[in-house]
């Protein structure tokens, strides 16, 4: 199988520098790192894809089983390293992504990824006995109604425009909200999947240099989750950006960019 | 105006009335639109806190203007799960495209009611390009959203519906397969000296045929054999073809002749169909075949019921109808009579059945003339001396060549003795 176009990856950047990774959330696509990957592109190699279900990945990939559990999406991670052979990368992860990168590192050889970054990111987003993820059951289940009642410029008419053309990305930008245009089927399911996820047992076991960033208003990952991941993983570093909202590499890209270029040339 | 110029005398009255509400919109401050609007208009700073808000909206969120404006933002006035679509869907867009329309959200009302509405939000940039606030008008969506959750609904119950239809016919395929294959022989069995070929063209997956052949060891020396074809299509016709072909076989075992068997068929379908005062009849063809390990030829002794005549190709390169007549239809009268016939194969000869999928195939432009008898007469005489599953082959393709015309199930059994030289070929 061809990963690359199964995965829509596109590698840009330096191509001498370092591996960086730059894995979407749950919502949109890749085209959420367009302020990110100007700050990166002059001194690292920055790799981009989308989880199959997502943006311009191919959907005839899909399966409701696999994409069940977080692992079903670390294996795209795991699939697209050594689709390129990734040695030594840097996986930095947004929301439910930066969960995907701990499982997806847990299935590696250790010289795949060198160093995880971890933006807004939530082991577990359903309050439970001593834990507070911010949300109940029902609350997810009024976010898949939301989902259902938006579809976001998806059609299954304009599905082969947007997703089977990565050659020519031109097709799907004339679409207003590609990039967060869905098959709702597999929007529900990435939701469900994430939503519903306790992967915090996974946190002890990351052995590598950890940068945890948190924003100080953000609903889905409040500040108390971002210490508990922070906590949880031994020897990692905490910011919190004066950001608000879910999504500080699009809020406060500037912040955002200091404090990844900050971590990678520590790890340099 | 060109009215104005030239005023029609029945209006000059009533355009008194129009001008004074003309004039009165005119005194309707921008601020009051903005607060009187029938929809909700807000405006925040980049970080969703409220900096502007009209009364409408705050009429529908049940709140005074000094609980939100500058205490809360956008999304303390959702729903959880409408918070959640936010962050992930709507701040994104809103931030990569600079505009948003549309989006079906729920307000939270001060009392915990909800409010359907649909939003669309536009940044405001500053004169360097920087996000300055965001402008959002707010529309009451309650009754679309009644009628879209009825169509969404619907859509459900109509993929459900889907889902489950396909897979019964799946199901039904499957067991209608099974049950088809139940009424054929697996394979034919091994006539030493002979060798044996058939075809099954199904009309239809959905639909059961109504054709059929066997052919089973009688005795040491001797095989039986027939193939026919019932009334009728279905469950019916299956259930018809399973009863015949079953009492063939078991009449053909007890007197091998074969007219006795088709009188003992006879009897039967008559007993179970038409004395209940529902007939149903078939045609069929049955023989015996018994080799001569001396001379290499092999006896041949048919009888018929009301079937299309058997064709004997010779290894000379010609062919020739067997006929049978006076056959009747297999279950209609009491007591039927049925003609029987006797051919010799030698070397290179072959026994062609076949049921009338074949001479009725419609063929011609306007697919309106039947293949016919003579036709095939003719196609099998091409192929005469040729082996068995050659001959098959031939006509599988013939029946290939048909496509659309050829609307009902045929069944094929050849029954040849090789030429000496044909030996040496391997059979497929």
């Amino acid at each position: 199988m061809d990963i690359v176009r199964r995965n829509n990856v596109s590698v840009t950047g330096n191509p001498d520098g370092p591996t960086v990774v730059l894995a979407h959330g749950f919502g949109c696509d890749q085209n959420m790192w367009r302020l990110t990957v100007p700050a990166l592109a002059e001194e690292y190699r920055v790799v981009l894809f989308d989880y199959v279900g997502s943006g311009r990945a191919d959907p005839s990939a899909f399966s409701q089983e696999r994409y069940a559990t977080l692992e079903g999406y670390a294996r795209d991670v795991v699939e697209v390293h050594e689709a390129l052979d990734l040695r030594d990368a840097v996986f930095v992860g947004h929301s439910v992504s930066a969960m995907i990168g701990v499982t997806a590192a847990g299935m590696m050889p250790p010289e795949r990824i060198r160093a995880l970054v971890m933006v807004a990111p939530s082991p577990c987003y359903i309050d439970e006995d001593g834990y507070r993820g911010g949300f109940s059951a029902e609350d997810i289940d009024e976010l898949l109604a939301s989902l259902e009642s938006n579809y976001l410029g998806w059609s299954s008419a304009m599905a082969p425009v947007i997703m089977g053309n990565p050659d020519r990305p031109e097709l799907g930008d004339e679409l207003t909200n590609s990039f967060c245009a869905t098959d709702p089927d597999m929007a529900r399911v990435f939701a469900r999947t994430t939503f519903l996820s306790d992967s915090r047992d996974a946190l002890k076991n990351v052995r590598v240099p950890t940068l945890v960033l948190d924003c100080t208003q953000d609903v889905i990952a409040p500040r108390e989750v971002g210490a508990y991941v922070h906590r949880a993983i031994p020897g990692s570093t905490l910011i919190t950006l004066d950001a608000t909202g879910h999504c500080p590499h699009l809020s406060a890209a500037g912040a955002t960019n200091a404090a990844l270029t900050r971590f990678l040339a520590g790890l340099r | 105006m060109a009215r104005s110029e030239r005023p029609d005398p029945h209006e000059t009255g009533a355009a008194a009335a129009p001008g004074a509400a003309f004039a009165a919109l005119l005194e309707d401050s921008a601020e009051e639109l903005y607060d009187g609007a029938p929809c909700g208009y807000l405006s925040t700073l980049m970080d969703g806190t409220i900096a502007k808000i009209n009364a409408t909206l705050l009429d529908w969120l049940g709140v005074g203007r000094e609980e939100v404006v500058g205490r809360k933002r956008f999304t303390d006035l959702l729903t959880v799960g409408g918070r959640l679509y936010h962050e992930t869907h709507f701040a994104p867009l809103l931030r990569m495209q600079g505009e948003i329309r549309g989006i079906a959200l729920e307000l939270r009302r001060d009392d915990g009611g909800r409010v359907p509405v649909l939003v669309s939000s536009v940044v405001k940039h500053g004169t360097t390009g920087e996000p300055l606030l965001i402008r959002s008008s707010v529309f009451d969506a309650r009754d679309r959203r009644g009628y879209e959750e009825e169509l969404l609904r619907g859509r459900k119950a109509a993929e459900a519906a889907r889902t489950q239809a396909e897979t019964d016919r799946a199901r039904l395929q499957d067991a209608l397969a099974v049950l088809q294959q139940s009424l054929l022989p697996d394979v034919l069995p091994h006539v030493p000296g002979m060798e044996t070929a058939a075809h099954y063209h199904t009309a239809s997956p959905d639909r059961l045929g109504g054709d059929f052949y066997d052919m089973f060891p009688l005795d040491a020396k001797r095989f039986g054999f027939f193939l026919g074809d019932v009334c009728g299509k279905g469950p019916q016709a299956a259930a018809l073809t399973s009863l015949t072909r079953h009492t063939l076989h078991a009449a053909a075992l007890h007197d091998a002749d074969p007219v006795a068997a088709l009188t003992t068929l006879n009897t039967v379908l008559h007993a179970r169909y038409a004395g209940g005062g529902d007939p149903r009849y078939c045609t069929a063809i049955v023989g015996t075949l018994e080799t001569d390990p001396a001379t290499g030829q092999a006896a041949v002794q048919l009888a018929s019921g009301g079937h299309p005549p058997a064709i004997v190709t010779r290894a000379d390169g010609t062919a020739e109808f067997l006929p049978t007549p006076g056959g009747l239809l297999v279950g209609i009268v009491p007591h039927a009579r049925f003609a029987g016939a006797t051919t010799v194969l030698a070397p290179g000869d072959t026994l062609l059945l076949y049921t009338d999928g074949i001479t009725e195939a419609r063929t011609g432009a306007d697919r309106s003339t039947l293949f016919g008898d003579d036709a095939l007469l003719a196609f099998t005489a091409d192929h005469a001396g040729r082996r068995p599953h050659a001959v098959i082959q031939a006509l599988v393709g013939l029946l290939d060549s048909f496509g659309k015309g050829l609307d009902d199930d045929t069944a094929l059994l050849a029954l040849g003795v090789p030429a000496p030289d044909q030996y040496t070929e391997t059979t497929p």
